[in-house]
């Protein structure tokens, strides 16, 4: 039986080239994710363990133990780590060396003004500058001039310096916390700390002058220690521990850190290769319906060589074993093949990433036996699964049939089965999603899910009940457009419908995905932008990117000329009945300036002290009206619950979010006195200029940002399409596969049909006209694919998105549909690029040895 | 000897009208050097209008060959082939399609029909194909001559084997062609509806004025035909007219001596 399956792999190895691409490009994309994952992983843990090279022990803050002892006076400008602590530590035998580290952020302002990065702030980091004997500090080595050695001196990266545009000898501008400071520059740095390459800044600053800015004198965040060669790890951090004082500070060994930054470096990285798994699968998923069709084109082809078979005596089982091992054979070779491009793909990777600034670390490519063994035996697997029930088909074939000199098409079997089931998997997966609507939040993310997949499934049993209405529909346009061989085209579609609609399947579930992402992330990019300029009457929003704008901006920001109102806005978090919340406090007459509130009862007006105003939505879950009494507990303050009064009901705002009140009412509760943002409306609206007078009235700190409409509008914009486009690379995968189905699907048909196109061309059908019957017959299942998926993806992006829109006011479902039209055109498209070569094998072949043609 | 034969190797008649279909000196070579295969060795015939000729001969004779180069099937290594006034060793694959579309009629031996298309659908397809709406009146009379009339909205698989070459031949009359090759039509059918596919034949050359030519090896499907031409090794041996199968039977049997002596 093993000769029978080689022989047939081999005898039809142009028939299985579609299927073994399927299988290896789905096996290359878990074999590259796999590989890639292990890379990168080992690649961290290099770099971190060549971070921790020198740390014998790193001495720190121990906040669980300081917690316990927590008082009012409590500073946290000062640690229990002071210079005292480290010249104990540098005085236990075996340490060689101790640094004293104090770390904080600073975000620094371009020459010209704007920060250099000012959005993720925190990604701007600031340290100490230590120098050693030779007065260079060994961590950053210099790049130019020298390290900052007084108050008044700052170092940057080298990278940091040029694209903000300083020299040796500027004065830079930075911030920490809000206020703008500046420094001279003396020296610039290179660093690989992978969190500044990735994007972020880093500035270095004389010890006392970082202790100034980001603790007290004569304070550490950190001490790391340094052994002399020969001695122990283990024994010297129990050394060091027992110098410390009892409560607000440990010692922790460097291997311990470098296990704990391992740790988590494969907790991120085997994340990442979940993910990318997951869509790994998708690809593999699409493969099956292809590897199943043509092992049933095949076995339909063979019936009467199988047949023989059994006739001379070969028992069922053999029958299916031949089968199975033909599919596991040629999965096998498809795997190792997908294997190599697998490696391909991970190689490429990193510098495909580093190129759009991932900064990734270097590495060799690490090619465990797990990754080869899973990547293997997931294409067989695949791959013999997928030809199961072809094989059982195999073996119903009846040895009589040898004998039957008529060669005619079966007789079409029963799709009452199939349809009742498939009816019934989609009747549950819409009755799902229908309940799914009635959720909101996270409760419902797991009947989202399971709705899904149901429905998707029901779809893909449904498909060959569904291919009549919607071919025989697509046919009338291409009958009426191409004339016969539009309606031959039609014919031929509709010939075997489980055929076509599991070739049509297979690109369906791609376009499922795609669209219901894309609908998605449409309609929140809408909610989105709604939400951000939504019954905003001001002119500017001004905030801080480290959220910390002082409480005099308001003030500030009135007296600047031109502007007619500024409402401070600041939220504070509570709980009540129902879990927890935030109350927005503001200034109300200014606020009434600024925002466009419409409220359903009460008004604006009637909110005061103690009097507070609610959203729509949160009324409605609470079962709050206007009048009733409601208690809060805050985390923070003297006073920790408090009764309100509702005063009003208003519909939804970004801006006045869940529970608006007074500034008086909600300042006493809060962390601290800084503001979320400010609110700016201006006498003229946004005229040139203003932007910047409102910037250099609070300090033009590089921290700050005014934000016009447009700027509100955009800053969103991007992360959404950049998500999307992310999502279509991963998924594009099966697509491909998919469209190898169609190529397959045609091939295989125009072989089976060798005799009748034989046929049509000595009747009179040109070549030109076979051609268009292939390729009509190719988009018509390519668009009956393409129609599916885009309506259930819609469906499922309509059902789902209410998830959202329960909490999220603005949200509602946008149709995007120019995105649709291209999808639908892209099928059109990938129908007719299917249709090259099989049409033309049509085309040429010849007219007689194709109408003697077995 | 009949009284109809003509001695020639090739058969010279003329008919009254212009001939329908011609060949002069048609070779057909298969393969070069060592093995080489001369399928048609500079045959010359003549097909006449409004005739029924059938051509036979011994496996491997040629005369599958000939009628495949006359349908402009197949290419011509020398000679001339003619359907009407048209010369068909110089026209390009497109014309030739365009010409088998417009003038000439097809009956295969089996799969004939399109699977998916009805009867109906199959019998107007060349006209379909070539754009053109069937002359329903014309189409009745061939329907009704064929007796297909109940059958028409049926599927290939829904009729038996005599009914779906009725159908072939309803197609093959349908869009009135200069000439309509038939190869072994009757092939595949039991002697009964071989009969009725053949009367069919017969009645369309005499009553509608047809021109059909029919490759067969059986004698009594030859019998129907107004002329039997004979080949053998690619050469036109002999010819009858007005056969019988007796008469065709005879002269076939005399064939094979001639082959078994030579």
């Amino acid at each position: 039986m093993l000769r029978t399956a080689l022989r047939n792999v081999l005898a039809h190895k142009a028939r299985l080239v579609m299927t073994a691409l399927a299988v290896l490009l789905g096996v290359a994309f878990v074999a590259g994710t796999l590989v890639f994952g292990s890379t990168m992983g080992e690649a961290f843990k290099n770099q971190s363990a060549k971070n921790l090279k020198d740390v014998a022990v790193s001495v720190q803050q121990d906040y669980t133990s300081i917690s316990d002892r927590e008082d009012d006076e409590a500073d946290d400008r000062k640690t229990t780590l002071d210079g005292a602590l480290a010249d104990r530590i540098a005085k236990v035998p075996g340490v060689a060396s101790v640094r004293p580290m104090v770390s904080g952020n600073a975000t620094i302002a371009k020459k010209g003004g704007g920060p250099v990065n000012g959005v993720d702030s925190w990604q701007n980091f600031a340290a100490n500058y230590v120098p050693g004997k030779d007065g260079k500090d060994s961590r950053y080595p210099l790049k130019d001039g020298r390290g900052p050695a007084a108050a008044d001196e700052i170092a940057l990266d080298a990278r940091t310096a040029d694209e903000a545009g300083y020299r040796i000898g500027d004065t830079v501008r930075f911030a920490t916390e809000g206020p703008t400071l500046t420094k001279k520059l003396v020296g610039t740095v290179t660093t690989e700390d992978p969190a500044v390459t990735a994007g972020g800044t880093l500035a270095l600053f004389d010890t006392a002058a970082a202790q100034k800015l980001f603790l007290s004198p004569g304070y550490f965040d950190e001490i790391v220690v340094s052994a002399k060669l020969g001695t122990d790890q283990q024994a010297l951090t129990a050394k060091v521990s027992d110098v410390l004082p009892k409560e607000g500070a440990k010692a922790v060994s460097g291997k311990q850190l470098a296990d704990e930054q391992a740790e988590q470096i494969a907790r991120d990285t085997s994340a990442l290769t979940k993910t990318l798994l997951v869509f790994a699968g998708i690809a593999l998923f699409v493969g099956v319906f292809i590897i199943a069709n043509t092992f049933t084109m095949l076995i339909a082809q063979r019936s009467r060589e199988i047949a023989l078979i059994r006739a001379v005596g070969a028992s069922r089982r053999q029958v299916v074993r031949s089968v199975l091992i033909e599919a596991g054979l040629l999965g096998l070779a498809a795997s190792t093949v997908g294997f190599g491009l697998g490696l391909a793909i991970a190689a490429g990777m990193r510098p495909l990433l580093n190129a759009s600034g991932a900064g990734l670390p270097d590495g060799p490519l690490v090619i465990g036996a797990d990754a080869v063994l899973a990547s293997l035996a997931v294409g067989v697997l695949v791959t013999v699964l997928a030809a199961w029930l072809p094989s059982r088909k195999a073996a119903k074939i009846a040895p009589v049939e040898a004998l039957s000199s008529v060669d005619g098409t079966p007789a079409a079997r029963s799709m009452v089965v199939r349809n009742v089931i498939g009816a019934l998997l989609t009747a549950a997966g819409v009755t799902v999603m229908l309940y799914v609507t009635t959720l909101d939040g996270s409760e419902g993310l797991g009947p989202a899910m399971l709705g899904s997949a149901l429905t998707l499934t029901g779809m893909i049993v449904l498909a060959p009940l569904l291919s009549r209405p919607l071919v025989s529909l697509a046919g009338q346009v291409t009958g009426r457009l191409f004339g016969v061989s539009g309606k031959l085209a039609k014919e031929n579609a509709l010939r075997n419908p489980r055929r076509t609609a599991a070739t049509a399947s297979a690109l369906m579930i791609g376009l499922t995905l795609i669209t219901a992402l894309t609908v998605a992330g449409n309609s929140a990019q809408a909610g989105i932008d709604k939400m951000a300029t939504e019954g905003l009457r001001a002119d500017y929003k001004v905030a801080q990117t480290n959220n910390q704008l002082p409480d005099n901006a308001a003030p500030k920001l009135d007296k600047v000329p031109g502007v007619a109102a500024a409402a401070p806005i600041r939220t504070v978090g509570f709980t009540t009945t129902g879990g927890y919340h935030s109350m927005t406090g503001t200034d109300l007459d200014a606020f009434a300036k600024t925002i466009d509130l419409k409220f359903r009862s009460g008004s604006l007006a009637d909110l005061g002290d103690g009097r507070i105003g609610v959203s729509r939505q949160t009324a409605e879950k609470q079962g709050w009206s206007t009048g009733d009494t409601v208690e809060f507990e805050f985390y923070d303050g003297k006073e920790k619950k408090r009764t309100f009064q509702i005063a009003g009901v208003y519909e939804g705002s970004d801006y006045a979010g869940e529970v608006l009140g007074t500034t008086e009412d909600v300042k006493p509760h809060a962390f601290n006195d800084s503001l979320d943002s400010v609110l700016v409306k201006a006498d003229g609206g946004a005229t040139a200029g203003l932007g910047q007078k409102l910037r250099d009235a609070l300090g033009d700190s590089p921290l700050l940002t005014v934000q016009n409409h447009e700027q509100l509008k955009q800053e969103s914009a991007g992360v959404i399409n950049t998500i999307l486009y992310l999502m279509y690379g991963l998924l594009g995968m099966a697509v491909v596969i998919a469209v190898l189905g169609v190529v397959n699907t045609l091939a295989m048909s125009v072989f089976e049909r060798t005799r009748e196109i034989g046929m049509l061309r000595a009747i009179g059908l040109d070549r030109t006209g076979v051609k268009q019957m292939v390729r009509l017959e190719s988009v018509v299942i390519s668009l009956f694919g393409a129609v599916l998926g885009i309506g259930v993806g819609i469906f499922l992006a309509w059902a789902g998105g209410s998830l959202t829109g329960s909490s999220f006011a603005t949200y509602e479902m946008v149709l995007p549909w120019g995105r649709l039209g291209l999808f639908l055109l892209i099928a059109l498209v990938v129908g007719v690029l299917a249709a090259i070569w099989p049409a033309r094998r049509a085309a040429r072949l010849n007219v007689l040895a194709a109408i003697s043609a077995q | 000897m009949s009284p109809h034969a003509a001695a020639s190797t090739n058969a010279t008649v003329s008919a009254v009208r212009p001939a329908a279909a011609q060949a002069v000196d048609l070779s057909k070579v298969y393969g070069s050097g060592e093995t080489q295969v001369v399928a048609l060795d500079a045959v010359s015939v003549e097909f006449g209008r409004g005739r029924f000729t059938a051509i036979m001969g011994p496996s491997g004779s040629g005369k599958s060959t000939l009628m495949h180069c006359m349908a402009g099937l197949d290419s011509l290594s020398s000679g001339s082939a003619r359907i009407g006034e048209t010369e068909l060793s110089t026209l390009s694959d497109k014309q030739l399609t365009k010409l088998r579309r417009d003038k000439v009629g097809f009956i295969f031996q089996a799969f004939n029909l399109l699977p998916t298309l009805t009867a109906y659908e199959n019998i107007t397809l060349p006209m379909d194909i070539a754009g053109r709406t069937p002359d329903r009146q014309w189409l009745e009379q061939v329907v009704g001559t064929v007796g297909l009339a109940g059958r028409l909205k049926h599927r290939p698989s829904e009729l038996s084997g005599g009914q779906q070459q009725r159908v072939a031949v309803a197609r093959a009359l349908a869009s009135r062609p200069e000439i309509i090759f038939a190869d072994e039509p009757t092939g595949n059918l039991d002697s009964r509806s071989g009969a009725e596919v053949l009367g069919f034949l017969r009645e369309s050359v005499r009553e509608l004025g047809q021109t059909v030519v029919m490759v067969t090896h059986d004698p009594v499907a030859a019998s129907y035909a107004d002329r039997v031409v004979f080949l053998a090794d690619g050469r036109i041996v002999d010819e009858l007219h007005e056969p019988t199968a007796d008469r065709v039977l005879d002269r076939m049997r005399r064939f094979d001596t001639a082959v078994r002596t030579s």
